[in-house]
């Protein structure tokens, strides 16, 4: 300070107010942030590891085990025969793990306690939201494509010799092998909105699995009518429409096409988030 | 600066804190006074914008927090201690929070070595002390080189060093012109730290001064009188009521208010009582803190008694909580 007041008050001032940046906190800051999160918890690697080996494994168990059995096969069956599908069944028992790092993107945050400094450095709830979605669609995404082309190369590598094997070109395949990713990926995002509305973890675990595990056993135990009705519309069902060439091969009742179906999944994931993001803005922290 | 206009704040049936009011000031420690469940930690969580306030707002610069533009930087806050992801490390938990607000990635490793966490600051912070939580938590609160700083219990679970050193870092952010606010519920440390005292009981406000006229108003004197024997005790004390001093109890001994030592000695040499101590006393001010919430924490447990009237007759004769 070149320029000293005669007559300055004794008590203290802050001299130099700390130079503030122009503008305000950003989406951009809300992304490196989230990704600097993710990445520094275990349970994140473990999660994924969990989704990769589960995926991988149970494609490579059930390729394995028609193969040898193909010689015994009718022909019913061998004309209804899905390599596609057959070799992307493990994502059946994978969405359960990236399920469940769905809902700690944002359920550990409120069992921690670091909620209240996440809102703290960025008020705006539905930016910080949009951050996590935003990181996990991307990880989730990645992950989801790699073990998807990884279980249909292994899957068609083993039946090969023993059954008729899949290629890529071949109509709807790849839509498949694609939908495998896109199928993992959404259904960790309706996970997160599950997260966001109920906020702790063993509650929201809980409800994830009871959507995908508990209710398609409560209709697969309902009369034939209902059942048929109501069982395209189950999260299992999209899944198996999705990773499936010859539809029919995995599910037993009548399903939407596999576009439909995608976008019946993206509204559940929607509505998740929406409500979610709702209860966000509105709830106490 | 900070300033309360109004606030007030109910959970379900509960009122957490009702129509307060106060200014914090900045270049100065202020104290946040009251016991237990008085509200200090809810008024911290809607100064934040964290709760939503059912009426009222603070203002953090003439701004509510949600229209801070870099909140970090404009406000710190301690508000829990081991608010942290028990697998994250402390420089990623404090990485985390500096990216938000475009903190250089430099200030997090200046602020850990400010707390003494540099050793640890790569270790998952689940192996942390409360001790050492509180200090992460301070970190944070730093981070931004915020010109406002709010403090939520910072000394629970530290160590007398930790203490002093906590006192010391307070004392030194308000000399450097910074608004610091700091809740606890001991007295006796914010008299050691604080300059002002915001004072509430059950959510109300009950004082808000200087901590020296907060001494100064509510530190009791009274002089502390022992007699040998208890027939004397009895002629003096009716002496002493006649003479219009008061006499309470005090651990066996009577404590007299209203009259001074040497006023009580001549008085006890007139009626010819011998006495073993006569000693002007001055009630801490953890004494004083007490008197002072007394009422609200009383008024409390009787809100939470419901069978409370059958089982006292005179429990219609409720004292009112203080109100200033």
């Amino acid at each position: 300070m070149s320029v000293v007041t005669a007559g300055a008050p004794q008590c203290p001032v802050h001299a130099a107010p700390p130079a503030m940046p122009a503008g305000h906190y950003s989406f951009a800051g809300a992304l490196r942030s989230e990704w600097t999160k993710l990445r520094s918890v275990r349970s994140t690697t473990w999660s994924l590891v969990a989704t990769a080996v589960l995926t991988i494994a149970i494609g490579i168990l059930a390729t394995g085990t028609e193969a040898p059995r193909w010689a015994h096969t009718d022909l019913g069956d061998r004309l209804a025969f899905d390599p596609t599908s057959l070799s992307l069944a493990g994502f059946l028992f994978g969405q359960l793990a990236i399920g469940v790092l769905g809902v700690l993107v944002v359920s550990a945050e409120y069992s921690t306690g670091t909620i209240r400094a996440t809102f703290g450095a960025i008020p705006h709830r539905i930016l910080v939201l949009a951050a996590k979605v935003a990181v996990f669609t991307g990880v989730a995404f990645v992950l989801g494509e790699i073990l998807s082309f990884a279980s249909f190369f292994t899957g068609q590598a083993i039946l090969s010799g023993s059954t008729p094997t899949a290629a890529l070109g071949q109509p709807g395949v790849l839509r498949a092998v694609v939908g495998g990713g896109l199928f993992l990926t959404v259904l960790g995002l309706f996970a997160l909105g599950l997260g966001t509305i109920v906020r702790h973890s063993a509650g929201a675990i809980t409800a994830f699995v009871a959507i995908f595990f508990v209710i398609p056993l409560i209709v697969e135990a309902l009369p034939s009518a209902i059942k048929d009705a109501a069982g395209k519309y189950l999260p299992d069902n999209i899944g198996a429409t999705m990773t499936t060439v010859k539809q029919g091969f995995r599910t037993d009742v009548p399903t939407f096409s596999p576009w439909v179906s995608f976008g019946l999944l993206c509204a559940y994931a929607a509505a998740a988030l929406i409500i979610g993001g709702v209860l966000l803005a509105r709830r106490d922290a | 600066m900070i300033e309360a206009r109004g606030l007030t704040k109910h959970y379900g049936d509960t009122t957490a804190v009702s129509d307060l009011s106060f200014d914090v000031r900045p270049g100065l420690v202020t104290g946040f006074l009251g016991p237990n469940g008085s509200g200090k930690s809810t008024t911290m969580r809607l100064t934040m914008g964290l709760d939503r306030p059912d009426a009222g707002r603070v203002l953090l610069n003439g701004r509510v927090y949600h229209d801070l533009r870099w909140p970090l930087r404009e406000v710190g806050a301690l508000l829990e201690a081991r608010a942290i992801h028990p697998g994250r490390s402390a420089f990623d938990h404090l990485l985390a929070l500096a990216q938000t607000n475009d903190i250089p990635r430099a200030r997090v490793s200046a602020v850990l070595d400010q707390v003494g966490l540099s050793a640890v600051a790569h270790k998952r912070a689940g192996k942390f002390s409360l001790g050492m939580g509180q200090r992460l938590g301070i970190a944070g609160a730093l981070l931004g080189d915020p010109g406002v700083l709010l403090f939520d219990e910072p000394i629970n679970g530290l160590d007398p060093e930790g203490i002093r050193w906590v006192r010391h870092l307070l004392r030194g952010l308000a000399a450097e012109g910074r608004t610091v606010f700091v809740s606890s519920h001991l007295m006796s440390e914010m008299a050691l730290t604080a300059d002002r005292l915001v004072v509430i009981g059950r959510g109300r406000l009950i004082a808000e001064m200087p901590v020296a006229e907060f001494i100064a108003c509510h530190s009791r004197q009274f002089v502390r009188v022992r007699t040998s024997k208890t027939t004397e005790l009895t002629r003096l004390t009716d002496a002493l009521a006649d003479a219009g001093a008061t006499v309470v109890d005090d651990d066996g001994a009577m404590g007299v208010t209203g009259m001074t030592a040497a006023d009580i000695g001549e008085l006890a040499a007139s009626v010819g009582v011998t006495l073993h101590e006569l000693s002007p006393q001055t009630a801490s001010l953890e004494d004083a803190f007490m008197e002072l919430t007394r009422d609200s924490v009383e008024f409390h447990v009787h809100d939470d008694t419901d069978d409370d009237q059958a089982l006292a007759p005179g429990g219609g004769d409720r004292r009112a909580p203080v109100k200033r």
